[in-house]
Parts: C-alpha cells; sequence; structure tokens
C-alpha cells in the first residue's frame, strides 16, 4: 500500500507489526506525534498508552511494565533524553527490553527545537555511568523508521537491553510516498517464558550471554527479583568481588557488535574514496552523487551505530583512500572511524550545525577536492 | 491461592539487616502479619522499593521483589500496575524518597492509580549519614540542619489528599493496628498510602531524644495527626478506569496507488506560504497525494511558529518521477505566497527563484525581489465568494491550471481522500474556483 507518511508514522507502524503493547511518553517536539499515535493506536488493540508527569516517569513507567513481559516503547527528543538517562542505567543493569526512540532535534538546552541535527549519537552511547555498550540504529528514511522499529524490539528481546533509535527532525516529520508492504523485515522474536529452575523462581540473569534469556516476569508463576543493585544471577544483592565482576563482564560483552550490524553500501567493490554516512546526511549524499553521476565513490550508510559495526567498518577501510564523513554535528562519529582506518588513509570530516541540511552541493564540492587533490 | 502461608518472609532469613531499634525492622514484621492476614497470593503481589535502608526490604519477601532508582519506586510501581491491574503493588519508600520522588507521589494520587505506598518515615536520610528531609520536624537536628530545621515538613497524607488519593492514614511504628491498615490500604481499590513514623537509631532519634512522647508532640506541633484521614471510594481506580474508557478504532492513512497515469513533468520544487487559517498545511497535502496518485512521488515539509493560530504556515513540497533522496530546496519551481506573514516568511527564497520559475503572489502583497515571474492574483477575494477558508486550495487551483503540472482529476480525488464529507463540497469548489482562474492569469 503506497502512503504518504512521515517518519513517526511509519516507526509507529512498525512498533505496532513488532508487537509494541506498552507506551509511555510525555510532549517534546519533535516527538511528540509518536505518543500521539500510540495515545490512539495501543488503546484501540487493547493495550496501554499513557503519558507521564514527566520523562522520569514515562521511562519508569515502560521499566515496570516492560518486566511484566510487555513490549514497551518510549520516545523523546534531546532534552528528554537527559531525564531518561538514570533509569537508562538502570535499564542497562537490570536487562530490560525497551526500545527509546529519540527523535534529535538541534540541541544543547533547548537548541532549535523544529530543526534537524545529529547531536545525540555520542550522548546514547556514554549515558549511563560505567558507558556499558548500547544499540542504537539511526535510520535514514521514512522505510528505515518502519524497519529499524522491528529490528529494535527483536534486538531488546534478543539481548534484554535498551535499544536507542536516533531519528531526527527531518526524517521524522518530513512526509514522504512509501510503501512499507515492500519493507522486509526479520522474524519477530516474542519474549520467552522463565524456565522451570524447580526452585520456584525465575533466574533475573545468565550471565553467560546467553541470547533471548528467559526473563523473570513481575507477576508471572516463578516470584521475580529485580535490582538495580549489583547482583547475581538470581537477582540477590551481593558483594562478592567475583560475582560483581562477572555482572560487569557479561553487561560489557552481551552484545555481539557483528549480529546487530545493519548497513547498506552501493557504489564500486573497491572505492578509491569513500563517504560513511547515517541518518538524514545519507540522502544529501545520495541527491549528490546521483546529481553529478558519480559512480567511482562508495557510500556506506551505517543502519547501526552502536556498537560501532567494526567488522563493516573494516572491510570497507581497508580500500579506500579518502574517507568523507559528513555529519550535521561536530564529528560525533568521526573519531570511531579514524580509530580504525588503516595508517595513512585520509579522513576528511564535513560538519554542518545551523539548523539546515547539509547541502548536496556541498558533499559534490568536496569530492571535487578530493580528485583534484 | 495459598491458603495457609504463616509468613511471607524468606524461611533462610533469620533476621533484617537494620540498626537495633529501628523502625524498619518492625513494620516489616507487621507488613507480613498484613499480608498473612490478607491471604496474599504472593505470585500476585509485587513489592517495589527504591534508595535508602527501606530499598533493603523487598529482598527479604517471598513475592515479586522490584528494587530501582531513588525516588522512582512509584513510576516502577504504577507501570507494573497499568501492565497488569490484577496485581497488588506496594511500594515501600523513606521519606528521603518522598522528597525525589514528590512529583510522581501527586500525580499517582492525581491518577488515583491502585498501588500502596508505605513511607517509612524517620524524619532523616539514614542510609547516608542523617541529613534532613522533607519530612523532618521544625527544629529537627541533623548534620544538615546544625541550628535546627527552619523547613516546614511534608504532610505526605494532606498532600496525597489534595491530590485525589482515595486512602491515606498516617500512623507509628508503635500502632497495633498497623497490620490491618496496611491489609487495608492494599486491599483499597485506589491508590492508597500510609505514613508511617518510626525512629532512626543511628541517627534521628538519638539527636532529638525522640521517644514515643516526643513523636506525639511533633504530631501535635505539626497539626499532623494520627489515624485513617482519607477513606474515599467515589473515584474509581485509574486502571479500571482506563479499561472503561471507549476504545476508539484507528485507522491507516488512505491507500495513494497511482491511478491518473504518470507525473509528466520533472523534478518540481514548490513552495506553499501564508497565514494561520489559510489551510496551507491540508493544501500542502492534497498537492502530495495528488503527486503520488498520478505515479509520482513526493515530499512535504511543513513550518509554523509554536503559536499555531497565528503567524505564518508554510510548506515546502517536492514532486518528482523519480525517488526523493534531498528534501531541501534546491530550486523552486513555485511559490504560491497568500498571505503577508508568508511573503515575510519566504521572500529570501524568492529572491533566488530564477527566471523560468513562478510567483503566484496574492493581488494585495508588496513586490518581491526575484527574477521568477509573478503572477498576481485576488486568492482570497475568489475565496471569499465560495469559501473562505479556502484560500490555499484556490491558490493551488490556480498554480496547476496555469502550469499543467497535474491534472484537475487527480487533485480532486486527492481533496476526497482527505477531507472530511462537511467539507469535501467546499473544498472542490474551492479548487475548481482557482483551476477557473488560472486560464485567464
Amino acid at each position: 500500500m503506497i502512503q504518504f507518511i512521515d517518519g513517526n508514522e511509519a516507526l509507529v507502524q512498525g512498533a505496532l507489526k513488532a508487537g509494541c503493547n506498552f507506551f509511555a511518553g510525555y510532549p517534546i517536539t519533535p516527538a511528540t506525534p509518536i505518543l500521539l499515535s500510540m495515545m490512539s493506536e495501543l488503546p484501540a488493540r487493547g493495550f496501554t498508552a499513557i503519558q507521564g508527569e514527566d520523562e522520569i516517569a514515562s521511562i519508569g513507567f515502560c521499566i515496570g511494565a516492560a518486566m511484566t513481559g510487555k513490549k514497551a516503547l518510549t520516545a523523546t527528543s534531546g532534552p528528554g533524553l537527559s531525564l531518561y538517562s538514570e533509569n537508562i542505567g538502570l535499564a542497562i543493569m537490570g536487562e530490560v527490553p525497551l526500545v527509546i526512540v529519540d527523535v534529535q532535534r538541534l540541541g544543547p538546552a533547548t537548541g532549535s527545537a523544529t530543526k534537524d541535527a545529529s547531536m545525540d549519537i555520542q550522548f546514547v552511547r556514554w549515558i549511563t555511568s560505567g558507558g556499558y555498550p548500547v544499540i542504537a540504529l539511526a535510520p535514514s528514511s521514512v522505510e528505515d523508521c518502519y524497519l529499524l522499529a522491528v529490528h529494535a524490539f527483536n534486538f531488546a528481546e534478543k539481548y534484554r537491553t535498551p535499544v536507542f533509535i536516533l531519528s531526527s527532525k527531518e526524517i521524522a516529520q518530513t512526509r514522504m510516498r512509501a510503501d512499507l508492504d515492500l519493507v522486509a523485515l526479520p522474524e519477530i522474536l516474542e519474549r520467552t517464558s522463565p524456565a522451570s529452575t524447580g526452585s520456584g523462581k525465575a533466574k533475573a540473569v545468565s550471565f553467560a550471554n546467553e541470547l533471548m534469556q528467559p526473563i523473570g516476569i513481575v507477576g508471572g508463576e516463578e516470584l521475580s527479583r529485580f535490582t538495580g543493585s549489583s547482583h547475581d544471577e538470581w537477582g540477590n544483592l551481593t558483594k562478592s568481588p567475583e560475582v560483581i565482576a562477572s555482572l560487569n563482564h557479561h553487561l560489557n560483552t552481551k552484545i555481539d557488535a557483528d549480529d546487530v550490524a545493519l548497513w547498506a553500501y552501493s557504489g564500486p567493490e573497491k572505492p578509491k574514496t569513500l563517504i560513511i554516512s547515517y541518518g538524514i546526511v545519507s540522502r544529501s549524499v545520495n541527491e549528490a552523487l546521483r546529481e553529478i553521476k558519480n559512480r567511482e565513490t562508495g557510500h556506506l550508510i551505517l543502519k547501526t551505530l552502536w556498537p560501532v559495526p567494526e567488522t563493516v567498518l573494516k572491510t570497507y577501510l581497508a580500500e579506500a583512500e579518502t574517507i568523507l564523513v559528513p555529519e550535521m554535528n561536530h564529528g560525533q562519529y568521526l573519531l570511531e572511524i579514524e580509530r580504525l582506518k588503516p595508517v595513512g588513509t585520509k579522513i576528511i570530516p564535513l560538519n554542518q550545525i545551523n539548523s539546515e541540511l547539509i547541502h548536496p552541493k556541498r558533499i559534490a564540492e568536496a569530492l571535487l577536492e578530493v580528485s583534484h587533490a | 491461592m495459598p491458603e495457609s502461608i504463616q509468613s511471607y518472609l524468606k524461611p533462610e532469613v533469620k533476621s533484617f539487616p537494620f540498626c537495633p531499634g529501628c523502625g524498619h525492622t518492625t513494620n516489616l514484621h507487621h507488613l507480613d502479619k498484613a499480608l498473612v492476614q490478607m491471604g496474599a497470593d504472593p505470585k500476585k503481589t509485587v513489592i517495589v522499593t527504591d534508595i535508602g535502608c527501606v530499598g533493603l526490604s523487598d529482598q527479604y519477601f517471598d513475592v515479586h521483589a522490584f528494587h530501582g532508582l531513588h525516588g522512582r519506586s512509584i513510576t516502577y510501581a504504577t507501570g507494573i500496575k497499568l501492565a497488569n491491574p490484577e496485581l497488588k503493588v506496594i511500594v515501600l519508600m523513606g521519606d528521603g524518597g518522598c522528597g525525589i520522588g514528590g512529583n510522581h507521589l501527586v500525580n499517582a494520587a492525581r491518577r488515583n492509580v491502585g498501588i500502596t505506598v508505605m513511607v517509612f518515615n524517620n524524619f532523616n536520610f539514614g542510609m547516608t549519614g542523617g541529613e534532613h528531609s522533607v519530612t523532618t520536624p521544625i527544629g529537627g537536628l541533623t548534620v544538615t540542619t546544625s541550628g535546627g530545621n527552619i523547613e516546614t515538613p511534608l504532610d505526605v497524607i494532606g498532600l496525597s489528599q489534595v491530590c485525589g488519593a482515595g486512602f491515606g492514614a498516617r500512623l507509628t511504628t508503635f500502632d497495633k493496628e498497623l497490620p490491618s491498615i496496611m491489609a487495608q490500604a492494599i486491599e483499597f481499590p485506589g491508590f492508597s498510602v500510609l505514613d508511617i513514623w518510626e525512629f532512626c537509631t543511628a541517627y534521628y532519634s538519638p539527636r532529638n531524644d525522640l521517644d514515643k512522647q516526643a513523636m506525639l508532640a511533633i504530631s501535635e506541633a505539626h497539626s499532623l495527626p494520627f489515624g485513617i484521614l482519607v477513606n474515599r471510594t467515589d473515584r474509581r481506580e485509574y486502571t479500571t478506569n482506563l479499561a472503561a474508557q471507549p476504545a476508539k478504532q484507528t485507522k491507516l492513512p488512505p491507500d495513494l496507488s497511482p491511478r491518473f497515469g504518470t507525473l509528466k513533468s520533472g523534478k518540481l520544487e514548490l513552495i506553499l506560504a501564508g497565514g494561520a487559517g489559510q489551510k496551507i498545511k491540508s493544501t500542502a497535502g492534497i498537492l502530495g497525494q495528488a503527486a503520488i496518485l498520478s505515479g509520482g512521488y513526493a515530499s512535504q515539509k511543513d513550518d509554523y511558529p509554536i503559536t499555531v493560530k497565528t503567524g505564518y504556515s508554510s510548506a515546502e513540497v517536492i514532486l518528482s518521477p523519480e525517488p526523493i533522496d534531498f528534501t531541501g530546496m534546491m530550486s523552486p519551481s513555485a511559490a504560491l505566497i497568500l498571505s503577508i506573514e508568508g511573503f515575510q516568511k519566504e521572500k529570501d527564497k524568492l529572491k533566488e527563484m530564477g527566471p523560468g520559475s513562478f510567483v503566484f503572489l496574492e493581488q494585495s502583497l508588496p513586490e518581491p525581489v526575484t527574477q521568477a515571474q509573478i503572477i498576481r492574483v485576488p486568492f482570497e477575494a475568489i475565496a471569499k465568494k465560495v469559501d473562505r477558508n479556502s484560500v490555499a486550495l484556490v491558490g493551488l487551483g490556480v498554480l496547476l491550471s496555469k502550469t499543467g503540472w497535474l491534472s484537475k482529476e487527480s487533485v480532486e480525488a486527492a481533496i476526497g481522500i482527505g477531507q472530511k464529507a462537511a467539507w469535501l463540497e467546499s473544498s472542490l469548489a474551492a479548487f475548481n474556483a482557482g483551476w477557473e482562474t488560472g486560464f485567464s492569469v
């Protein structure tokens, strides 16, 4: 079915497709339309959506609901994400499956609420004390919003962790022609019920980095135990250095970067010049390459930003002589690429934070400079 | 339902970890008695705690246990209750939690969500060394109020009451009725809150010579009476209320499969700008939909101030036979300027429009600086004759009949898709009036 919809609408359709059955959020531009949609879509399906008194309550509701077995979603923008951060730490520590949409706008603070920028790329990566890994996906299009919503719920279930969708104003609120039926979706993962352990209690977690771990369900048949304090596999508080080490090692290693890597590449097999982009900027790059009929340049669009898809990046970085990294921030992903590139490869950042999209002309000019150099 | 549970405390737990004489120990034994009295089903009972000495409590009970962040226990409890209304959800928090999480207390009471909040109130922060809290009495000595507390203590029950809580009681840890009132609170169909006064034997009690008599004096001095102070069932519990809300059916956006041939024009970038109330946004949507119905691609980006009923309203629409990547304006093909607000908003973009492009301008507006061909039309006057609210549709009619970029049928179909039946006729009339005018400008 062909629709004329924006990224927020597509994201809601993807979340519903993935089985989202709980939403809590607080109004904030440009994420508010997700709140509005969920407030009508979920009750229409017999599920619950609620507007919290603030962002702290909203994510708190989601964490509580998620631990009863719900597939929970919340949506905000940069300032709201600041208020989410303490509970994101809890969600990481308590291994809560949860999808958090961050419709980025130009910050910091109130910034330009209705203007686009990719301001929160490093923010979501380091949002918790301890710097534990998170999963963050970045849509470039309306169709991506739909697809990545499904992936996000799957990854949340698979790895028992909060998953971010780093949308942005331009993707979220610009209507485009889209046919979501043509988007090939992954199989939808459902939470496994707690394994019978014989003791009448559900294990809170296994430190063995198992996928699709059976979660203790609050209100389930086996008594569950959830805690944000250092704990053993049964959710009991612990002071044992060995157990604490196991817990933290598990949290630090549990996400398989290759498994969650999503990307798209177009261009020659071994490009001399490579552009690495994500989010809305990818579209400026596409436009520029088409406009100047450039077929020699490779274009790698990262859909997974965290954990860094190192295998993919290294493969493409191995061949290129020059890498162009356009970003609508001061270069938040640049260092990730710099640390992976072979010695001698030249990296050219292209940054813009002025409330406007990076014009394809700027990309084309940068490419021209590369070819003249 | 288990009939004969003698105690909900874990059998392996011989004692609680609290200081000798700490009220928490007494209160938790009372809570155990309350659960026994109720015959609570452990699988349907959840104890939620947050930070503070009381936060250690949940782990000693053989029920579902949830231990979260400081002051946020009410939010987790609310999420749990919303997700599974049949659960009995009990929050155990300290007076510290009432300070940092006061907003959640207010709103849980306001919603009348069916959870029970038990505040183990010992007038200070015990876990961090005896700092004053929101419930420290006037004159109370703590490490942060060495000259005596000068802040009025929070009336936990009074606050909850004015916010709409269904059940509220202030008690002391000595109250013989504590277990039965705890049970009453847990069974209450709505938000219930207990303010349970007790001793912090490490800090507050010794520093302030707090004994039972002194506690009664504090109650007297601050007009904070004991007993069941709130008990009203005239408000329905939140999740019950929510379930009773009529569920409105939602629908997907309309199907826009092409049905009007193919988009003949090349890529077009259009600016629609006017004032609030001129239907700029919906007209831009109709334009985009008409292009899609004609086999093309479209993008639409709206812009308006936060004060939506006043000031400018503008939209950028791109139409293209190919998929669209960049959604910014590179070289606008036409601009439709309907009011002075829209003119002011977009006049810089008009400057950059070159020969071969068009500016359709409301008759009365000033002369813009542009190389585009300026076509002045009395849009407002035409609209007044058919539907004064549809100025933008009149403008769209003029623009499309003049340029021939989209067929009349495709726009009429798009109008039919988006509009409410009541407005359909006047919308079509406005578009058609514009379309006819377009031949003569």
